[in-house]
């Protein structure tokens, strides 16, 4: 089947990284732009972690939108990480006698460390998601307080600590990973090869200074 | 022997077309019964490869290059001329041809000049159908530019690497005939051999660079498209590698060598620095468009260039030649280099040098105008000599170049070897004595792409069904005797390098036969040669062994060639007893100190045949007569 | 000037190899690299040793034989600048200079810093070039090309195939060398009718050679003796998107 030639090529690997990893950044802004309802009180937090449930309604039923997005995002993550592997064991294999000195000219250490850099996240994503969405690594979780969840779960320095380094990872995740989404889909043009290296530090500031603020507001008690 | 180069008859502009009837053409369903060798994939072989291809026949090409794009046509510069007269400033066929007729100082075939500017043509439509990225002007029609002193404009090119996407274009069309199945390329192989049977070329046997395997091909013609032998010299402009090994081997089994003394010798290159250097580079030709030449007055002023007040400068081509000035003819230029410096005035550490200066152009134009037309060709410069060319005037001196000497070959481009072809640089026809800039390209992909593909049918046509292959006895015994010579130069165990000989014999050759040659220089040259040749199959040190990847025997073999070749070099210059074009003989010179013709005595094509036991030469010559273009004395005052 | 170098010497395809340590002593500032290695494998040869094997022919920086990885740098520490082009003044007296070959699956060495760089014409063999029979071209101005279009078609036909790119990327990528021609047929309206098909099958050979694949790290472009931009595998990105989802075959 032409999708499975197409997979098959390392430049279709790229193209379903770029396009699932765009559609992982959309995700991943959603939410910290849904989370900065934090700062106006629990009422709000929980009533739009409430509301995302009936999103779709009348034709969807109750958490039924948010199960497809969690599918859509599912789906997006194992693709992602599937082409992710596969061109790794490709581009080790292509070197396998490695030079005794070496020196990197362009790349920058966000390109160097998308690897390492996602396997953290991946790592980060699974506790996140042990942590504040079934909470079973939360150690007083209620499932209708999304505000005091965090509030509490953010109280705790180390917890709070991973979560900014892994903050940090992302941030240059995206930074380079926005500006090989343009690349790896062939948008390039002299205006464009501008916009879009601004667009990817832009992006990336805005999520990872969204994301660092949440627990450093319950750390310094600015939200309690 | 006599030596017919078979010119149609009929009018000059009829007779390409009149050889195309006459020549005997090969089926389709029979060209794919032959099998055609081509040794070397520049611009003539790689063309050639990919046009015979494209006929339907079967194609075995080599190269000692890693890859078939690798081959030194690449490097050429400047561009390629064609006679489409787009700039409406008068050029034609006819112009073309007279140009480089003239040229060549009268010392070439009409015929083949006229085909050549013929077809010229046909070659620009061929690239740009390629997608070769020619110059364009902002209307989206092709560029034109001036070039070698011609007074019209039909220079196509594309930025100062012309060769390289020219070379690029003919690999291409020959990558596709590789997939087409029509096209096997050989890399990293090189012919030593050809094998001769009953008389005619029938196949070659070359080396495995990387294995050293020695083996053979048989095929039902052979073609060499194997470059010039400019290296002979030691020092030039052409790459590494450039090697005269196929055309002297196939020499040796009995073509013709035509006028081996006609090397070009350009003057604009940059001066050898030190005894380590390897190769010289050259500086294109359009710098002495706005460069002027210069000396110091007196001898041995060692002060720096800019130290040196306009009064005590010899602009000595401007005095010369009032008229043409900085852009007289490349060998008028080298010669007057070459006579400034041996008077003490030369400049630079060596002393071997001129100056080219900008400094008048920059304040004329500014500084912006002379980067945007030089502005790669100084870069170049100051990553080699590390000065900037901005501040300091560069410093150039002449240095062998191209080669219009080659295998000797009729109308139809076939050597005196029935079935054995020699086409591109690799052949003497189209430049006579001294070659015009921008021409090289042209008689490359002119030989490849439009002239062999029809003269090769012709023979092959009568030669259906008359198969030889390797297992022919010929093959055995070529091969054996290739082996012997490379197991006796690794054998000599002697105490000196292949380089530190063939630099002595670059040396000798340069001061001897070079831009001048005597009838002493000359007598002193070819009495020392065979004493070093001999001192060097003595003496010569090649470790490592036949059997694997050994670049100093591939030099070593090289080199054994250069020796004999350099001897019937001095042979042919020292007969020539007249100047012509590069071929300036001190004893024939006009009372201003130019180059003198002997028409008389001379206007013929030296074509040297190696005596059976291979003690020196037989000399042969093809007279040349000269019907549309009138004799006259060069001038440029 | 005195220099140590660190060469690496292996004797033939797929035996061991090892840097050896060779001091050089009076290397003048105006030598380029390789006639350093000239005048070293001269010294070599007078002493009985085997001399080291390079790739080099023109020595004009533009046929892309040389090559080597010179202190961690394919051709060297300077910015488009060849092996060959690159002269000793840019190092300094008592330096230590470390020389690799090509480091790739795609490219196994042959000895020394001699490798194999065929997959490279295997993947023009695939489809780099416009299919025009000699005789068969139409008169030249007859198709008008926008200068800029010339103009940025040369800058990607500039590639010299050195293989540089595949050496500098850290996944041994051969993207730049496949764009650079893509983008130049891409680019000349001669090259439209087989642009899908083009890209399809050199895409197709370049991923069934060992090479790897890109990572946007752009240290290509940097170490291109050319100067060829990344936004050429930008535009083979996208033809072969097309191409692939869009196209007819």
């Amino acid at each position: 089947m032409w999708i499975v030639d197409f997979f098959r090529s390392a430049l279709g690997k790229k193209a379903v990284m770029a396009v699932t990893g765009v559609v992982l950044f959309g995700f991943v802004l959603g939410h910290m732009i849904g989370n900065l309802k934090l700062y106006q009180g629990p009422e709000k937090l929980n009533g739009y972690a409430a509301a995302l449930r009936e999103v779709g309604a009348p034709f969807l039923a109750h958490g039924e939108a948010l199960w497809i997005a969690r599918l859509v995002l599912l789906a997006a993550v194992v693709l992602h990480i599937l082409a992710a592997w596969q061109l790794t064991l490709i581009n080790r294999r292509a070197r396998p006698v490695a030079y005794v000195k070496q020196v990197s000219v362009a790349s920058t250490y966000a390109s160097r460390t998308m690897r390492w850099g996602g396997v953290i996240i991946l790592f980060f994503v699974v506790y996140h998601l042990l942590h504040l969405t079934f909470g079973s690594v939360h150690p007083d979780f209620r499932a209708e307080d999304v505000y005091r969840n965090v509030v509490v779960g953010f109280q705790n320095p180390v917890v709070s600590l991973f979560y900014m380094l892994a903050q940090l990872a992302l941030g240059l995740h995206l930074y380079h990973g926005l500006w090989s989404f343009f690349q790896s889909l062939g948008m390039s043009g002299p205006r464009l090869d501008v916009l879009r290296r601004r667009f990817a530090v832009l992006f990336a500031l805005v999520i990872t200074a969204g994301n660092l603020s949440f627990p450093l507001a319950v750390l310094s008690g600015m939200v309690s | 022997m006599v030596l017919d180069a078979r010119i149609p008859s009929g009018p000059i502009e009829k007779k390409w077309d009149r050889a195309r009837f006459e020549l005997k053409l090969v089926s389709p369903a029979n060209k794919r019964r032959f099998n055609v060798i081509i040794v070397g994939t520049g611009l003539a072989g790689a063309s050639a490869a990919a046009t015979l291809a494209e006929l339907g026949y079967n194609v075995k090409t080599f190269c000692f290059q890693d890859s078939p794009r690798r081959a030194h046509s690449i490097a050429a510069q400047g561009g390629i001329n064609a006679a489409k007269n787009y700039r409406n400033d008068g050029d034609s066929i006819f112009r073309l041809f007279y140009d480089t007729v003239k040229g060549g100082d009268f010392r070439s075939r009409e015929a083949n000049v006229y085909r050549l500017a013929q077809v010229s043509v046909e070659i620009i439509d061929q690239c740009v159908a390629q997608g070769v990225p020619f110059a364009r002007e902002y209307g989206g029609l092709l560029d034109n530019r001036s070039f070698g002193g011609a007074q019209v404009s039909r220079t196509f090119y594309a930025r100062g690497q012309t060769g390289q996407q020219l070379l690029l274009g003919a690999y291409q069309a020959m990558a596709r005939q590789v997939e087409a199945g029509k096209v096997q390329v050989f890399p990293r192989t090189e012919m030593l051999d050809l094998v001769v049977v009953d008389g005619r070329a029938r196949g070659v046997v070359v080396r495995d660079l990387v294995s050293g395997e020695v083996s053979s091909h048989a095929g039902d013609a052979v073609v060499l498209a194997t470059g010039g032998y400019g290296n002979a010299y030691y020092l030039s402009t052409n790459a590494k590698g450039s090697n005269v090994t196929a055309a002297w081997r196939a020499h040796r089994r009995g073509a013709c060598f035509a006028n081996p003394c006609f090397t070009q010798i350009h003057p604009t290159c940059i001066p050898v620095t030190g005894h380590y250097q390897s190769k010289l580079t050259l500086m294109s030709e359009s710098l002495r468009n706005d460069g002027r030449i210069w000396v110091p007055k007196t001898k041995g002023d060692k002060r720096p260039p800019n130290e040196i007040p306009e009064e005590e400068r010899d602009y000595y081509l401007e005095r010369r030649y009032p008229s043409f000035g900085n852009l007289v003819p490349r060998d008028v230029a080298s010669r007057n280099a070459k006579a400034v410096c041996d008077e003490g005035r030369g400049v630079g550490p060596t002393g071997l040098g001129v100056y080219l200066d900008f400094a008048d152009a920059i304040a004329r134009l500014g500084r912006e105008t002379i980067a945007e037309r030089y502005g790669n060709l100084f870069e170049m410069y100051e990553k080699i000599t590390g000065e900037d060319p901005y501040r300091v005037p560069m410093r150039i001196y002449p240095a062998v170049h191209y080669t219009m000497g080659g295998l000797w070959v009729d109308y139809n481009l076939m050597t005196t070897i029935p079935g054995l072809y020699a086409i591109g640089e690799c052949n003497f026809s189209d430049h006579g004595a001294n070659r015009l800039g921008a021409s090289a390209l042209m008689q490359g992909l002119a030989d490849g792409y439009f002239i062999l593909p029809y003269t090769i049918g012709d023979y092959l046509a009568q030669h259906l069904g008359e198969r030889v292959t390797t297992d022919h006895p010929a093959f055995a015994q070529v091969e054996s005797e290739v082996r012997e010579r490379y197991h006796k130069l690794l054998n000599a165990s002697g105490k000196r390098s292949v380089d530190s000989f063939h630099r002595e014999l670059g040396l000798l050759l340069w001061d001897h036969c070079g831009m001048e040659r005597s009838q002493k220089s000359l007598e002193t040259a070819l009495a020392k040669i065979p004493e070093l040749r001999q001192e060097y199959h003595d003496n010569v040190k090649v470790l490592g062994s036949a059997e694997s990847l050994n670049q100093s025997l591939e030099k070593a073999g090289r080199v054994a060639d250069f020796f004999e070749l350099a001897e019937l070099m001095c042979i042919d210059a020292l007969e020539r007893r007249e100047s012509c074009g590069a071929h300036f003989r001190i004893e024939s010179q006009t009372p201003e100190g130019e180059a003198k013709r002997d028409d008389e005595r001379y206007s013929y094509v030296a074509a040297w045949q190696r005596k059976e036991d291979g003690d020196g030469w037989t000399a042969h010559k093809e007279p040349l007569e000269f019907e549309y273009v009138q004799l006259t004395q060069r001038s440029y005052k | 000037m005195n220099l140590t170098l660190y060469v690496w010497r292996q004797a033939g395809p797929g035996e061991p190899g090892a840097m050896k340590r060779y001091d050089v002593p009076d290397v003048s500032p105006d030598m380029s690299f390789l006639e350093m290695l000239d005048v070293l494998n001269e010294r070599l040869l007078e002493r009985g040793e085997e001399p080291i094997a390079f790739d080099h022919d023109c020595r004009e920086g533009i046929c892309g034989s040389c090559g080597m990885v010179i202190n961690g740098r394919p051709h060297g520490p300077q910015r488009k600048t060849t092996a060959c082009q690159l002269h000793m003044r840019h190092f300094r007296d008592g330096d230590s200079i470390y020389v690799e070959p090509w480091r790739a699956a795609a490219f196994p060495v042959i000895k020394d810093l001699v490798v194999d760089r065929s997959a490279f014409d295997r993947i023009i063999e695939a489809g780099g070039y416009i299919s025009v029979n000699a005789g068969a071209a139409p008169e030249a101005n007859v198709i008008p090309v926008p200068k800029d279009d010339a103009e940025a078609a040369f800058d990607a036909a500039a590639c010299i195939g050195c293989g540089a790119c595949v050496a500098a990327c850290p996944n041994g990528a051969a993207q730049l060398f496949t764009a650079a021609k893509i983008t130049h047929l891409g680019l000349m309206p001669q090259g439209q009718a087989e642009r899908q098909r083009r890209v399809v099958k050199m895409v197709a050979q370049m991923e069934d050679e060992a090479f790897g694949s890109c990572t946007n790290h752009r240290e290509c472009e940097a170490v291109c003796p050319k100067g060829i931009a990344i936004t050429t595998i930008a535009r083979m990105n996208r033809d072969y998107l097309k191409a692939r989802l869009f196209g007819k075959g």
